[in-house]
């Protein structure tokens, strides 16, 4: 058996998901081998080269694969392992694996494993189904198995050696029925929700975006990430990337603190692995109480820069 | 132009979901029926550039057992004109299969655009619209929050992705899936879904597309996931701040 990993980075660092993707894939087999495709690569081998299990490291580096295009993505990491005897390739779930894999499966006309929490064995995997209210466990009878990995369930691999690196060329035509046009990035000096320590979350009991700040100044003394509910993204508080949840980002922190959230099922779906979470809320009824380690039952006006000034 | 708006029948997003005891799903008997929330969004935005005369025809494809004619009917109720229902009596199929025939279907109908929800809320799967971009070999637009028609015969959309906003030109024919900001679905109206049920419905065999619809990933059984452990509530500001140093060891 022998697993591929497909990196995900943004051509200067390697997305900690990638490295939660190579531990999955150790658990499958001690033969692991990744592929980076991008432009301008170096920062991110130097780091990915300190990868624990990784046997090799393959990469790409073309003006191609400067922008994330699924397309050409798909196409050159079909080929590549079209002539190798990979017998599984997995990416993380994340919006970047998301587009990618499905096309790479298609390409191979396997069933992808969308999503795997808890690998079984080589062929059995659990998923969740549902937002989370139930969890399958699935066999695939594919010869390849294309998995996308949920990055919450699995650590990163520790950062301790120093992985042979080969450099390919593609042979590619340029995909001329999609082009990248921008990437409007979320100005952000805080950590990533998905890997954050903390995150704190605003939903709609926040009543407006100048509000999220008797939440920034918690999360600068917590060096917590911000998120929110989708209530709060869809009237426009805070940008789109920030939704927890079932549809949006699935978090697993060791402190999850929502605020103003009554805790639907979709966005329990996306916090239920996070080691403890508290509450805010001026309902005591609200169901996000049921689910959280330690509620306080009250107004977020009144609560918040006392807490801030606590902590 | 023509779409292809492609709508799967779920359990509503309301209703509390039941592990069965045999682990063998979660039960549907009884259990209320939707179209799924995305797909909802993706007929809307189809109606909406209908209406600005960006499309001529829209037409409404669910693959499924005979209820999904429901779901076309929810559909043509918001303002499809036709719809499509891929017959078979299989209660789940699996992306690559719905793919496949919804590719075929493509074949028989030609639309410029396909537009599909990013996930069914059900299989959580979000696979389906990239594999039908790759199996029609045209391009794909995923997660969309806005979509412009351009004069050149491309759409300029704007993808919701994890760092923030990826905007990406794409030609027609392609495929769009969509995210939850890109619009927010009109309720039809009494009228309307009294016009709908004049609208047509051809129902075509699951079996007459020549694609196997076998399993490749087979559930051997669905679990209750693990229940956290009750908790409790703390008077006050203080209080919270000392468990959450002290007991759970997190500040
Ligand atoms: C297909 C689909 C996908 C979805 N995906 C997601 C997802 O990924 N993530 C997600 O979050 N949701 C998702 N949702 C939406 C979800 O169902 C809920 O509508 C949403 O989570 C509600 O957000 P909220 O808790 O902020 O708002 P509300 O439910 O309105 O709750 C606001 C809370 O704030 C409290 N409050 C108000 N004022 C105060 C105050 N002054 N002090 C203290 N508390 C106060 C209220 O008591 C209330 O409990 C999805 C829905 C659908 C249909
Ligand atoms: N049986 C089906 N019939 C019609 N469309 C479907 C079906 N299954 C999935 N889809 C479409 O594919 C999207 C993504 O589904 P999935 O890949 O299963 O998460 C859905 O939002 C629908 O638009």
């Amino acid at each position: 058996m022998k697993v591929l990993v497909i990196i995900e980075h943004d051509n200067e660092t390697v997305k900690q998901s990638s490295f939660s993707t190579i531990t999955a894939a150790k658990e499958i087999s001690d033969s692991v081998e990744a592929i980076v495709l991008g432009q301008g690569l170096d920062s991110v081998i130097n780091e990915l080269k300190k990868s624990d299990h990784l046997k090799k490291i393959y990469k790409i580096d073309n003006e191609l694969f400067k922008n994330p295009l699924a397309e050409n993505l798909s196409n050159a990491i079909q080929k590549f392992a079209e002539g190798s005897d990979y017998t599984h390739i997995l990416s993380p779930s994340s919006t970047f694996g998301k587009n990618m894999s499905p096309k790479l499966s298609a390409l191979m006309d396997v069933q992808q494993i969308s999503d795997i929490t808890k690998i079984i064995s080589d062929d059995t995997f659990e998923r969740p189904i549902y937002a989370g209210n139930a969890i399958a466990k699935v066999k695939s009878s594919d010869q390849i198995k294309v998995i996308t990995v949920r990055s919450t369930c699995f650590e990163p691999c520790a950062l301790n050696s120093s992985v042979d690196v080969e450099s390919l060329t593609v042979n590619l035509d340029k995909n001329n029925s999609v082009s990248f046009v921008s990437y409007d990035k979320s100005k952000s000096d805080r950590p990533e929700l998905t890997s954050a320590k903390i995150v704190i979350s605003g939903g709609r009991g926040m009543q407006n975006g100048e509000n999220f700040r008797l939440l920034e100044g918690i999360a600068d003394k917590l060096g917590a990430a911000m998120g929110a509910s989708r209530a709060a993204v869809d009237a426009g508080f805070v940008p789109n990337d920030w939704q927890v949840g079932q549809t949006g980002k699935i978090v697993a922190p060791d402190l999850y603190i929502a605020v103003g959230i009554s805790g639907a099922i979709q966005h329990i779906a996306g916090i239920k692995d996070s080691k403890f979470i508290a509450c805010i809320n001026k309902d005591e009824e609200a169901p996000i109480f049921n689910f959280s380690d330690y509620g306080l039952v009250g107004d977020l006006f009144e609560l918040l820069p006392k807490l801030e000034e606590k902590l | 132009m023509k779409a292809l708006v492609c709508v799967k029948r779920v359990i509503d997003y309301n209703v509390r979901i039941r592990v069965k005891s045999d682990k063998s799903g979660v039960e549907t008997d009884n259990v209320k029926m939707s179209m799924n929330p995305f797909d909802e969004i993706a007929v809307e935005e189809a109606v909406r550039m209908k209406e600005k005369s960006q499309i001529q025809e829209i037409v409404i494809l669910s693959i499924g057992t005979d209820k999904s004619q429901e779901t076309i009917r929810s559909g043509l109720a918001m303002g499809g004109d036709r719809g499509i229902l891929v017959k078979t009596d299989k209660e789940q199929l699996e992306p690559l299969t719905v793919g496949k025939i919804i590719k075929a279907v493509s074949d028989r109908e030609k639309p410029d655009l396909i537009i599909l929800g990013k996930q069914a809320i059900d299989d959580d799967c979000n696979q389906t619209g990239q594999i039908v971009a790759t199996l029609l070999e045209i391009p794909q637009a995923t997660f969309a929050s806005e979509l412009k028609k351009n004069d050149d015969n491309t759409l300029e959309v704007t993808r919701e992705v994890d760092g923030g906003l990826e905007t990406v030109k794409v030609n027609i024919p392609c495929v769009v899936t969509t995210d939850l900001r890109l619009n927010e679905p009109r309720y039809a109206s009494l009228p309307n879904i009294m016009k709908a049920k004049q609208k047509k419905i051809d129902v075509l065999e699951i079996g007459s597309f020549g694609v196997d619809i076998k399993d490749r990933l087979q559930v051997l059984e669905v679990n209750e996931p693990p229940e956290r452990k009750p908790g409790i509530k703390v008077d006050d500001v203080e209080a919270l701040v000392n468990k959450l140093k002290n007991e759970a060891k997190v500040l």
